[in-house]
C-alpha cells in the first residue's frame, strides 16, 4: 500500500509538453526524499483539460497541479508528498476557493459532466491489465461467455438505443444483428480507430487512456456476431496510442482473455493492429476494408453492405472506438440504465473534443441532449479575450458551422441534422469573431480536395469546382450569380457522390451559405472581408489624427507604398504618413510596428 | 495532392535490404501485407525510391503498379528523403483557427521552401499535416520529435535558430 499515489497525464496533449519528463523528475525527487515506498507514481491517460497541461493529481487529497513545470516538482515533493502541505500557488485556481479547496468535480469544467466512455481515462494506469480489472474490466466479457446467448447480448444492445458515435449514429444493435444473420466459414468485427477529423481527439484518448475497454467489446461483438479475428485500423500519427494497443492485446493474450477458449468456454477471439497512412477517406467503411485488405483505400459501392460481404468479402461489423467504449457498461448495467440518458432517439452519453477560441480546450463527455451554450460556455468556459462567439463547428469537413441562435439546441444526431450540421465523431471547434466563415468554408473545401480518393466523379472534380469558386469570391471576383452557383452545384455533390466523403463534402458551404450569407455577400458585393482574414479583400489606412509622424511604418515597408503626406494633425509635431493601395501588397508589417495604433485593416 | 518525386539517386545500403528483406518474410503470409511492409520500408530508408518499392512489389509477388498505387495514395508515404529537421506544421482546424497558416507562411519564408520540399543542403524539410490531436496547445508544430506549442509567428525564427546553430 502507498500513502499517496501521484497521477500524471500521459495523454498526447500532456506528452507535448514534457510530461513524461515530469515523471522521470517526479521519480528521482521522490528517491531523493526517501519516499520510494510510500508514493506512487502512475502514468495515466487523458484528464480532459488539456489547456492546462502538463497536469498532475496527487491522491488522497486530490489536489489538481496544472501547468506544472519541471522546476516545480522538487517544490511539490518536497512540501506536499514529504511535509503534507499542499503547494496552493501551483493548483489550478478554480480549485482554490478562499481557504479551501474544492474537488474537481465541482469545477465548471468537470460538473455537468456524465463519464462513461472516459470513465477510466486519467484514473487507471492504460499499460496494466490489472488496473483495468479492478475497475470491473473483463467482467462483462466474463458476463457474456458464461450467462448469454449471442441473441441476447444483440437483444442487449438494441433495447440500449446504442447509436454509431462515428458520425452516422446507426443503430449498433442493428449492425450486430444483420451480420450475426448471415452464415459464413468466417467473419470480422473491425473497429475504427481512424479518426480524421482534424481537430478530434476522442478516439484517440480513449485508446490512450482505456485501450483494453475496446478489446474487451470487440470479444463481446466477436461472440455476438460469431466472428473469431479482430482489426484495429489506427492512425499511424498516434505512436502513443498504438504503443498502448500493442501492450494490451499482448496482457490480454497472457491473461487468456484473447486467443483460444476464452474463460474455458471454447470462444476464441483475436485482434490484429493495422495502421493507417494518412488518408481521411478510410475513416469511410468501405475504405477502411479496402485499407486494411493492403489496397488504395478507396471505398466500395453498397449494397451489399458490409454484415453481408465486408472484410474479405466476409460478412463484418465496423464500429467506432467510441462505441465500443460505451459495450462493457451496458452489458454491466443493463440497457435501462443506458438508455435513462440522453434524448429520446439519442441515448447515452457523448464525447466531444473542444476546440479552437476557447478557455478549456480538452475532452469532455455529457449526456446526449445537453445544449451547445452549456458545453461552450460552462463547461469550455468562454471565448478567450473577451472576444465575441460567431459559430461552432461540429462534424469536421462533413459537418457545418451552427450560429448564435442555435446555441440552445439539445444536441442529439437528429436535431444537429436539422439544423444543417452533424454530430460526426465529436470534434468541436469554436470561432470567434476573427474568423471568416467563407475562409473557414474554403479551409474545409481544401482540405476535402486533398483527401478525396478520385475513384468517383461528383467528387473528384466537384469539390475542385467548389473550391475554386471559393477562391474567387476570397479573391474579390465573385458576384451574385456566383452564389447560387455554387448552391446548385452543392446539391449535386451531395446527390452523386459515391461514399460519405463526397456526399457530406458541400455541408461546410451550405451552412455557411445558410447562417452567414451577409459575410458571403459582403465578400461579393462590397469586396471587403469583415472579419479581416482575406488578404485580398483588406485595406490597409493609417488614421491622419492617430499617426504621430514617426516614420518607423515607412521605414518597415518592403515595398515603399508608405510616404509622408502635408497634413499634421493638431497637437501633433510631425505631418501624418499615408498608404498608397496600388503599391500595398497587405503583408502588414505596418500594423505590427505601429506603436500608437494608427494603422488600421479592413 | 501531386507528390514530389525525388530525383536524388539511390543510396541503399546491405544491411537495410538485409532488413527489408526479413520485413518481406516477416509479412508475406498476410493477404493485405503491402501497407505494413511499405510502412516497415519507410522506417527503414526513411522514404520510398521506386528502387525499394521494387523489392517490396517483387518480395511480394505482386505487381509494381499495385504498390506504387499504395504509396501514392496514401499521404504518409514519402517519395522524397526528408530533410535532417523535418517541420511539420499543424493545419487541423483547431490550429487553423489560432493561425497555423500564418506559422506555416513564415516558415517557408525563413528556410526559403515550401510546404513538401526540402531545401537543397538538405537541412529543413517542410510539410503541412493535419491534426496530430495536441489541440490544447494549438497551434503547433513538430521538428522531428520535438513539438512547439502556443506559438506566434514571431517565436518561427527563434526556433529555426535554435536547429542552425545545434
Amino acid at each position: 500500500m502507498y500513502r499517496s499515489n501521484v497521477l500524471v497525464c500521459g495523454g498526447t496533449g500532456c506528452t507535448s509538453s514534457d510530461s513524461l519528463k515530469i515523471v522521470e523528475k517526479l521519480k528521482e525527487e521522490i528517491q531523493k526524499q526517501g519516499l520510494e515506498k510510500e508514493v506512487n507514481v502512475i502514468t495515466t491517460g487523458c484528464f480532459g483539460l488539456c489547456a492546462l497541461g502538463p497536469i498532475m493529481v496527487v491522491y488522497p487529497e486530490g489536489s489538481f497541479y496544472s501547468m506544472v513545470k519541471l522546476d516545480d516538482i522538487p517544490e511539490i515533493v518536497e512540501e506536499h508528498l514529504l511535509k503534507g502541505r499542499i503547494v496552493t500557488r501551483l493548483l489550478y485556481q478554480e480549485t482554490v476557493e478562499d481557504d479551501t479547496i474544492k474537488s474537481l468535480n465541482k469545477t465548471a469544467f468537470y460538473e455537468k459532466q456524465q463519464r462513461v466512455a472516459l470513465r477510466n481515462c486519467g484514473v487507471i494506469d492504460p499499460e496494466k491489465i490489472d488496473d483495468y480489472i479492478a475497475q470491473d474490466g473483463y467482467a462483462a466479457l466474463g458476463k457474456v461467455l458464461t450467462e448469454m446467448k449471442p441473441e441476447d447480448v444483440i437483444q442487449t444492445i438494441l433495447d440500449s438505443g446504442l447509436r454509431g458515435r462515428g458520425g452516422a449514429g446507426f443503430p449498433t444493435g442493428l449492425k450486430w444483428k444483420f451480420a450475426a444473420a448471415n452464415d459464413a466459414d468466417q467473419k470480422y468485427v473491425c473497429c475504427n480507430a481512424d479518426e480524421g477529423d482534424p481537430g478530434a481527439f476522442m478516439d484517440r484518448s480513449v485508446l490512450e487512456g482505456d485501450p483494453h475497454a475496446v478489446l474487451e467489446a470487440m470479444a463481446i461483438a466477436g461472440y455476438a456476431i460469431g466472428a473469431s479475428q479482430g482489426y484495429i485500423y489506427v492512425r499511424a500519427e498516434y505512436p502513443i496510442a498504438v504503443k498502448r494497443l500493442q501492450i494490451a492485446i499482448e496482457q490480454a493474450h497472457e491473461y487468456g482473455l484473447l486467443g483460444e477458449d476464452i474463460f474455458g468456454t471454447g470462444f476464441n477471439f483475436d485482434i490484429k493492429l493495422r495502421l493507417g497512412a494518412g488518408a481521411f477517406v478510410c475513416g469511410e467503411e468501405t475504405s477502411l476494408m479496402t485499407s486494411i485488405e493492403g489496397k488504395r483505400g478507396e471505398p466500395r459501392p453498397r449494397p451489399p453492405f458490409p454484415a453481408l460481404k465486408g472484410l474479405y468479402q466476409k460478412p463484418t461489423i465496423l464500429n467506432n472506438v467510441e462505441t465500443y467504449a460505451n459495450i462493457a457498461q451496458i452489458i454491466l448495467n443493463g440497457p435501462e440504465w443506458f438508455s435513462s440518458m440522453g434524448t429520446e432517439k439519442s441515448k447515452g452519453t457523448k464525447v466531444f473534443a473542444l476546440g479552437g477560441k476557447i478557455n478549456h480546450t480538452g475532452l469532455v463527455e455529457v449526456p446526449m441532449g445537453t445544449t451547445l451554450r452549456e458545453i461552450v460556455f460552462e463547461i469550455g468556459g468562454g471565448i478567450p479575450d473577451g472576444k465575441k462567439f460567431k459559430a461552432a463547428q461540429t462534424g469536421g469537413p462533413s459537418g457545418g458551422c451552427i450560429p448564435e441562435e442555435h446555441l440552445d439546441v439539445q444536441i442529439d444526431y437528429d436535431n444537429l441534422i436539422e439544423i444543417g450540421s452533424m454530430m460526426g465523431s465529436g470534434g468541436l471547434i469554436v470561432m470567434d469573431e476573427d474568423n471568416c466563415m467563407v475562409d473557414v468554408a474554403k479551409f474545409f473545401l481544401e482540405f476535402t480536395v486533398d483527401e478525396s480518393c478520385g475513384k468517383c466523379t461528383p467528387c473528384r472534380i466537384g469539390t475542385k469546382r467548389l473550391l475554386e469558386m471559393l477562391e474567387k469570391i476570397t479573391n474579390g471576383q465573385g458576384t451574385m450569380e456566383l452564389l447560387d452557383e455554387m448552391e446548385e452545384l452543392c446539391h449535386y455533390i451531395k446527390a452523386n457522390s459515391l461514399c460519405g466523403l463526397g456526399q457530406t463534402a458541400p455541408n461546410p458551404v451550405l451552412s455557411t451559405l445558410r447562417y452567414f450569407k451577409d459575410e458571403y455577400i459582403a465578400h461579393v458585393v462590397d469586396k471587403k472581408c469583415p472579419a479581416g482574414v482575406c488578404k485580398n479583400l483588406l485595406e490597409f489606412n493609417i488614421d491622419k489624427d492617430t499617426c504621430i509622424g514617426c516614420g518607423m511604418c515607412a521605414k518597415k515597408c518592403p515595398v515603399n507604398a508608405i510616404t509622408v503626406t502635408d497634413y499634421t494633425a493638431p497637437g501633433k509635431k510631425k505631418p501624418a504618413y499615408a498608404i498608397d493601395h496600388s503599391k500595398c501588397i497587405k503583408c502588414g508589417a505596418c500594423i505590427d510596428t505601429c506603436k500608437f495604433k494608427a494603422v488600421s485593416k479592413g | 495532392m501531386q507528390k514530389k518525386i525525388s530525383s536524388i539517386p539511390f543510396q541503399g545500403t546491405p544491411e537495410q535490404e538485409a532488413k527489408l528483406k526479413e520485413a518481406i518474410a516477416r509479412n508475406i503470409d498476410d493477404p493485405g501485407a503491402v501497407m505494413p511492409v511499405l510502412q516497415e520500408a519507410q522506417d527503414i530508408y526513411g522514404y520510398l525510391p521506386i528502387e525499394v518499392q521494387k523489392m517490396v512489389a517483387d518480395g511480394l509477388n505482386v505487381p509494381l503498379e499495385e504498390v506504387y498505387g499504395v504509396s501514392t495514395f496514401y499521404s504518409q508515404f514519402a517519395l522524397s528523403p526528408k530533410g535532417k529537421y523535418h517541420i511539420s506544421v499543424c493545419l487541423g482546424t483547431a490550429c487553423y483557427v489560432k493561425g497555423s497558416g500564418d506559422i506555416l507562411d513564415k516558415l517557408s519564408e525563413i528556410i526559403g521552401v515550401g510546404a513538401e520540399e526540402c531545401t537543397p543542403d538538405g537541412m529543413f524539410s517542410l510539410t503541412a499535416c493535419r491534426c496530430i490531436g495536441a489541440c490544447g496547445l494549438a497551434p503547433v508544430i513538430t521538428v522531428n520529435d520535438d513539438v512547439y506549442g502556443r506559438l506566434t509567428v514571431d517565436d518561427v525564427q527563434g526556433i529555426i535558430d535554435k536547429y542552425k546553430n545545434a
